[in-house]
């Protein structure tokens, strides 16, 4: 047996562009383990609903993570909706769900750029995130902003997407789906980005579950669960089907997640046909009493809202659980026994959110 | 300034930010906004780096590192802070683990603010950053 030695990995890393940090303990150049400490970007921002009221909060929420930032402020205003007991508007429930799969769009163009550049394909990089531009375009047009939107409030939505909008943006779609087959391609069939992929950090199904991953990175281990089939906001009203590989390597994740956005985009496209005419908000009365947990599914996985009311303006208590610390245990068992060099590529094939994960 | 006697490498640190503000740091090197055409390159190196930027308010946990990287960084260096909470801890501010702005701990030279920064007021601040920069490097070589 040679000698152990522990290479330091974060928190500030060029692949990383949140810290977190990792002690690896190696043997030769395969790990044998990784240590990870996190707490870098720990806020505490639970804890502020004690001192923003219960309609504020939503702005909060909404900066647990500039990535995924629609899907929180939607998960957090329907958990409380729950419990005030509001039926939001179908139009505002349809709008949601626009904005949410294009949240996912934009966020897994996003984590192909990062993935691309974590092995070294600078213009691969480029490409995925010249795309992204166009999606934060239509941000911005809708809502007014490119991150961090705005738009949700307890009891429905603050703006419209008019017909025209939403014919611009189906076409806007069919462009770029050409743009998409041909830069997915090199991610599926490029030789070089085969293999750093393809055979590398296998997560069997048995270990996915065991360690309860959950979003794409379960589903490329082959467990078909997939929370936008419970039906919240318009889910239940769209057809799609769960998209799974039975893999587990890196290969699969990539694969998961490119065939997700297309996914997205057909929902997108359902979702516009069927939208109703009906108003946008309800005018809301009185403060939440009671508790309830939301689940909903965030680009990176499950996340789940738990909000408990006591009849007054501020909250007892907000918890979020979100989907990267679902997958931490995952990332550290795909990590051991692994090379030192597919360190950076294996720790983004879940997609870190470090900032959900520590909020 | 008409023009930038160096090309300027910048580091980027995300100290406790919503990574609202980081990926408008990251859309800025990519092609919509690019600014490489600047000469500005983003290195994960410090000991290259000339500007600092940091997004995010500092807690007790990231303080050390922060100030380790500009440490490391050689002189004549520049800190740009990006974001509401990069300047005074922003949404963030009452929260139990923010100790405030990135000012608490380094000598801020550039504010930019938004919530999250948008890539032009970004790429305004790093321009303003390499004036300083000159500013900065003249004064060192002529001794004062």
């Amino acid at each position: 047996m040679s000698a152990r030695s522990i290479v330091p990995f974060g928190p500030q890393h060029p692949v990383l562009p949140e810290p977190i940090h990792l002690d690896l303990v190696l043997e030769d150049e395969t790990v044998i383990e990784a240590i990870p400490s996190i707490g870098f970007v720990h806020r505490g921002l639970e804890k502020l609903v004690e001192k923003k009221d219960f309609q504020d909060y939503v702005y909060v929420a909404e900066r647990i993570c500039g990535i995924c930032s629609f899907i929180h402020g939607m998960g957090y205003c329907s958990a409380i909706e729950s419990t005030m007991g509001i039926e939001v508007p179908r139009r505002a429930e349809y709008l949601r769900t626009i904005w949410g799969e294009m949240s996912r769009i934009h966020s897994h163009l996003l984590w192909l750029g990062l993935l691309a550049d974590a092995f070294g394909f600078e213009s691969l990089f480029m490409q995925s995130w010249k795309l992204r531009e166009k999606i934060l375009d239509m941000f911005e047009m809708t809502t007014g902003g490119r991150v961090i939107f705005s738009v949700n409030q307890i009891g429905g939505v603050k703006r419209d997407m008019d017909s025209d909008t939403l014919k611009l943006f189906i076409k806007i779609f069919d462009d770029m789906k050409k743009e998409l087959t041909a830069l997915t391609k090199a991610f599926l069939n490029d030789y070089s980005v085969n293999t750093r992929l393809k055979g590398v950090g296998i997560l069997t199904k048995e270990k996915a579950h065991e360690l309860g991953a959950v979003g794409p990175m379960m589903r490329s281990s082959g467990i078909e669960i997939d929370t936008r089939k419970l039906g919240y906001s318009a889910y239940n009203e769209l057809d799609f089907q769960v998209i799974t590989s039975p893999v587990g390597d890196s290969y699969a994740r990539t694969e998961v997640r490119i065939n997700e956005i297309f996914q997205s985009i057909e929902i997108i496209r359902q979702a516009a046909q069927k939208i109703p005419d009906t108003e946008l908000s309800l005018v809301v009365k009185g403060f939440p009493s009671g508790e309830y947990f939301m689940r909903a599914e965030q680009p990176r996985g499950e996340a789940i809202y738990y909000v408990k009311g006591n009849g007054t303006k501020f909250l007892d208590r907000v918890r979020v659980r979100t989907p990267t610390f679902a997958n931490l245990p995952s990332m550290l068992e795909v990590l051991k026994g692994c090379q030192l060099a597919d360190v950076p590529t294996l720790i983004l094939t879940i997609d870190p959110c470090i900032s959900c994960t520590e909020r | 300034m008409s023009f930038a006697s160096k090309s300027p490498w910048l580091i980027h640190y995300d100290g406790s930010s919503c990574n609202g503000c980081d990926i408008e740091v990251l859309a800025c090197l990519t092609p919509v906004y690019d600014v490489e055409r600047f000469g500005v390159i983003n290195t994960g190196n410090p000991k290259h780096a000339d500007i600092f930027l940091i997004t995010g308010g500092i807690n007790k946990q990231n303080e050390e590192v922060v100030k380790q990287i500009y440490d490391q960084m050689p002189s004549p260096k520049v800190v740009v802070a990006v974001g509401a909470c990069a300047c005074n801890g922003g949404i963030f501010k009452e929260c139990y683990n923010i100790m405030g702005g990135v000012d608490k701990v380094l000598p801020v030279d550039i504010y930019v603010s938004g919530c999250a920064a948008r890539p032009e007021a970004i790429i305004d601040g790093v321009v303003k950053a390499v004036a300083l920069l000159d500013e900065k490097s003249k004064s060192i070589s002529q001794g004062r």
